[in-house]
């Protein structure tokens, strides 16, 4: 095709795309099925740069029961139930309309899990926002938090969990990654494929309108021509409408009346009768004068691609419909029998008794083009020795700052906003390793928790990549639980970059090879692309979201030491890493060098051995080692529990910032009231533990150093983050 | 005894204040939905907490016009016990049931945590489990609890005594410090002038297990049913 007959907007794809559209079609799609193919075949939808190396992910193992490619994965947790998760990013949204976008990315993956006829038992999210000195910095967290609890809140499903985190590299883009975990019978999971012909199709929800339109592509150019339908492309929702679709959807799924059915989220009605004709096999054909709309005069085009909130598609037995529509009516939410599955493989869409588009599925899905873009890996950085970092002058005072950095301080702030025990089965929630939330009626807890050092992964991606899954399943070994399954969010800057898809392919193979090693396999996730400002990128952010197994709930452990005289064990190698390092940072301003690497096979000993004595009952307190390393991790515990701690052994062949701030990989501290079994335990597993002291007091007590009082670190701890939003 | 739960569109704690009768009773109470303009007999009913059509236009506003309401404000009137927790308070309040009004927190945003409650009299058929002057432990997760009147129905509900739980410190002292929403009085929770309704702010139903951090609420529940056990 020359370029002449193209036309001027191709809503966001290459000219060889619209080529590939015209040809798929025989003839140049108007602009309804242009649209069609632009969300279809968009970065979001089509995970066009990265599906050749998604699929290097591991994604099976026997207690997986839905791997990647459905609303949300599943995993056996027996009893015949399941657990349904999946984290998703509303990262543009979110910086354009914190409130609002932050809410909605909350409301879609909470539809996500119900989607599958789970229900939401928790929800957890991922946060990064720009520096703290960023002008637009505080006013976004003040959005995006009340946003987030605005809508889960309302919802009543818990959010539990979760990690806020500053960097400059996210001043103009802010990252908003949200994870929800649900429940379901295993003999009750609904998928999205209409399998059958001359099916009833229901639309169920919210009535359609002009928002949202192409936020699956963020193209605004297609705008331009009728000022008259320029709307943000920013979704609004509306919890209490959901929590609605969410009772009014479970009560449907109790019955058998439904076979299919796909939320409504990017790329609205379109992406949603795609996707259900496409893994169903089948054509559909729907009429859109029937679909509720609460504007009128909307065109094809605009009814297609609205990403108005809170709606459903789903595919019903014939004769279920009226059956359908009392329980919606019942809960006051708008249904309508809007088109049927055919024989023909076609979508066809009709309006003013007309054909207003008409795609065949099969190569619109299957002919979507997928990239093996160019990519560079990037030279690996050196090693650098503890003592090449200066030691700090004072123990007390580096502590004290540390713990009142805005890396390391306390989220209360943010966490209360949330409600966090709604449901009455929160074990475990905010501030914790991992949390901790029970299987309603049951003696089972499911623990979760989101992770990701993105200061890693810009270092050496692999490495990063390998130690974001090592985290997320040290985390949930630290409460005792069974890691069974990740989800991942992939925030990356312009794939097109090479640099920048080095990044990704590097954090890729490093987070394959951990979910490898550690039988902890990647069951769902999302792909956020061009997260770049002005040619500068973020952070490469991938974010693992993990979800483990506890059989009986009394066998878990918190991070607060609680019981005066327990002993303190450090478990795993210690050398001192200060590469990238949060005190590297503090003591000279940046971060540098090559990132701890871990050691998988260690790793695994080390968290098996964990678990395992917590299970007997053996550990009172434990905490994963990570940012900040053994002090930041010991004064954590100590405030935690309210219990002070005296440390009497140090490893004199490290240099003390080693030592005390080191961020050496796959270590826990622990408390132990039979330190001398816990310690031969320790042996016959190989796994390297050190007896440092015990607890006790209302003080940390550290060779060298005068006590340094609770009461001193919890006012750093606690006080950076409202003194901080107070000062808007 | 027969206790009876009332389901608003955006109730979300009907099933954490099932569990917790349910648990005190030995079987499940019995649901009733809003639409629904006959309530079973029945000798308590519960409003639980949540969001009630979305708590749009003002928190309890529109549910305290649903037409359940109008029974059981007949009931309460009869001498049938009520009880509202959290939005449920808000929309006992808004159905002129309870006095006062539920403001939006002091601080604007929503606040979830536990906080530390006195009892303030322990001759109700709520609180007959506890003692006067006994500090409990419910967690608060609203965003409008901030607890107001005119002076001079300040006046009469802590003359009348009225007050049911007082937000406080640990050690039982009604102060600033404590208070979560900045409700005047530091008042959590009011009875009406017979104590035969009573509404609060904190969770009780969310604090009956040990587990999940206390189960000072747990007394509440089983008080009810000890006392209205026919």
């Amino acid at each position: 095709m020359s370029a002449q007959s193209r036309p001027n907007d191709l809503m966001g794809l290459s000219p060889a795309e619209y080529d590939l559209a015209c040809s798929i079609m025989g003839r140049a799609p108007n602009r309804a099925e242009l649209g069609i193919f632009a969300v279809m075949w968009s970065e979001h939808c089509s995970y066009k740069s990265t599906r050749r190396w998604l699929k290097t992910l591991p994604t099976s193992a026997p207690w997986v029961l839905q791997g990647p490619g459905e609303n949300a994965g599943a995993i056996d947790i027996g009893d015949g139930l399941a657990c349904v998760f999946k984290i998703e990013s509303h990262n543009h949204p979110s910086f354009i309309e914190p409130y609002q976008g932050a809410a909605t990315g909350v409301g879609g993956i909470m539809r996500d899990v119900f989607t599958m006829g789970a229900r939401p038992i928790a929800n957890l999210n991922a946060l990064r926002f720009g520096a703290p000195d960023n002008p637009k910095t505080r006013h976004l967290i003040a959005g995006v938090v009340a946003g987030i609890g605005g809508y889960g809140n309302c919802m009543g499903v818990p959010t539990v969990g979760g990690e806020v985190n500053f960097d400059p590299s996210y001043n103009g883009n802010i990252l908003v990654n949200a994870m929800t975990v649900g429940i379901a019978r295993t003999d009750r999971i609904f998928k999205a494929g209409a399998g059958g012909v001359g099916l009833p199709v229901m639309y169920v929800g919210a009535k359609t309108g002009r928002d949202g339109i192409h936020g699956a592509t963020m193209a605004s150019a297609e705008f331009g021509e009728d000022a008259q339908v320029q709307r943000p492309t920013v979704q609004v929702g509306d919890p209490f409408t959901q929590k609605l679709l969410l009772e009014a959807c479970l009560e449907l799924m109790a019955t058998d009346a439904i076979i299919a059915i796909q939320d409504m989220g990017a790329a609205g009605l379109t992406s949603s009768s795609v996707e259900m004709a496409a893994k169903g096999g089948v054509g559909i054909e729907i009429d859109l004068d029937r679909v509720p709309q609460r504007e009128t005069g909307m065109t094809a085009y605009e009814i297609m691609l609205s990403e108005s909130q809170e709606r459903m598609l789903m595919v019903l037995k014939p004769g279920r419909e009226d059956a359908a529509r009392r329980i919606f009516a019942k809960w006051e939410l708008s249904a309508a029998v809007i088109g049927e599955t055919t024989n023909t493989g076609r979508l066809v869409v009709r309006q003013h008794g007309q054909v207003a588009a008409e795609v065949p599925v099969e190569p619109l899905v299957d002919q979507a083009p997928s990239y093996d873009r160019p990519r560079v890996e990037r030279p690996k950085p050196a090693v650098i020795a503890a003592s090449d970092v200066p030691a700090p002058e004072d123990l007390r005072a580096t502590l004290l700052a540390l713990l009142g950095s805005p890396d390391l301080c306390s989220r209360r702030w943010v966490w209360e906003q949330y409600d966090s025990m709604v449901g009455a089965d929160t074990l475990a929630g905010p501030g914790g390793d991992a949390a901790l939330v029970r299987v309603h009626g049951t003696r089972k807890a499911l623990a979760m928790t989101t992770d990701c050092t993105p200061r890693y992964v810009a270092a050496d991606p692999f490495e990063g990549g390998r130690q974001a899954v090592a985290e997320a399943w040290r985390n949930l070994s630290a409460v005792g639980a069974r890691p069974l399954a990740l989800t991942n969010n992939l925030n990356f800057g312009n794939p097109e970059r090479p640099e920048i898809m080095g990044e990704l392919v590097g954090a890729l193979n490093g987070m394959a090879e951990a979910s490898r090693a550690l039988d902890f396999p990647v069951i769902s996730g999302n792909v956020s692309l061009y997260n770049e400002t002005s040619g500068t990128a973020i952070l490469p952010t991938p974010v693992i979201g993990g979800v483990g197994l506890v059989e009986d709930y009394a066998r878990t452990v918190g991070n607060g030491l609680r019981r005066e005289g327990d002993a303190l064990v450090l478990l795993g190698a210690t050398q001192g890493w200060l590469g990238c390092s949060l005190f590297q940072r503090h003591a000279t301003g940046r971060t540098t060098g090559a990132p701890p690497p871990v050691d998988l096979a260690a790793e695994r000993r080390a968290g098996e051995f964990v678990r395992n004595r917590i299970a007997a009952g053996e550990i009172s307190a434990c905490h994963d080692l990570s940012d900040g390393g053994l002090l930041v991790a010991l004064a954590e515990m100590a405030l935690a529990g309210g219990l002070g701690a005296r440390i009497e052994a140090m490893d004199g062949a490290i240099p003390a910032q080693g030592w005390w701030f080191g961020e050496d990989q796959g270590r826990y501290l622990v408390a132990t009231s039979a330190p001398d079994t816990f310690m031969a335990a320790a042996k016959a597993a190989g796994v390297p533990a050190q007896k440092l002291g015990q607890a006790g007091g209302a003080s940390l007590t550290l060779p060298g150093t005068k006590p340094i009082s609770l009461t001193d670190l919890r006012s750093a701890h606690e006080g950076w983050f409202p003194a901080y939003m107070a000062a808007r | 005894m027969t206790p009876v739960v009332i389901v608003f569109p955006g109730s979300n704690c009907d099933r954490d204040v099932a569990d917790g009768l349910a648990a005190a009773l030995g079987r499940r109470p019995q649901m009733v939905w809003h639409a629904d303009s006959e309530i079973p007999k029945c000798d308590l009913i519960v409003l639980p907490g949540g969001f009630s059509y979305g708590d749009y236009l003002r928190s309890g506003a529109i549910a305290a016009h649903s037409p359940v309401m109008e029974e059981v404000k007949r009931r309460a009137e009869a001498g049938v016990p009520v009880l509202g927790i959290c939005n449920g308070f808000q929309i006992l309040t808004e159905a002129g049931l309870l006095p006062g009004v539920l403001l939006r927190n002091a601080g604007l945003g929503f606040v979830c945590r536990w906080t530390h409650l006195r009892v303030e009299r322990a001759d109700t058929v709520f609180t007959a489990g506890y003692t006067a002057g006994q500090v409990v432990r419910f967690p608060v997760a609203h965003h409008d609890g901030n607890f107001f009147t005119d002076p001079a129905t300040l006046k009469r509900i802590e003359g009348e005594g009225q007050v049911a739980f007082r937000y406080c410190t640990a050690s039982g002292e009604v102060a600033r410090e404590a208070n979560p929403n900045g409700s005047l009085n530091n008042i959590a929770g009011v009875f009406n002038e017979q104590r035969s309704v009573l509404g609060l702010m904190p969770h009780p139903d969310r604090a009956f297990d040990r587990a999940l951090g206390g189960e000072d609420g747990k007394v509440l529940f089983r008080t009810l049913v000890e006392k209205l056990a026919a």
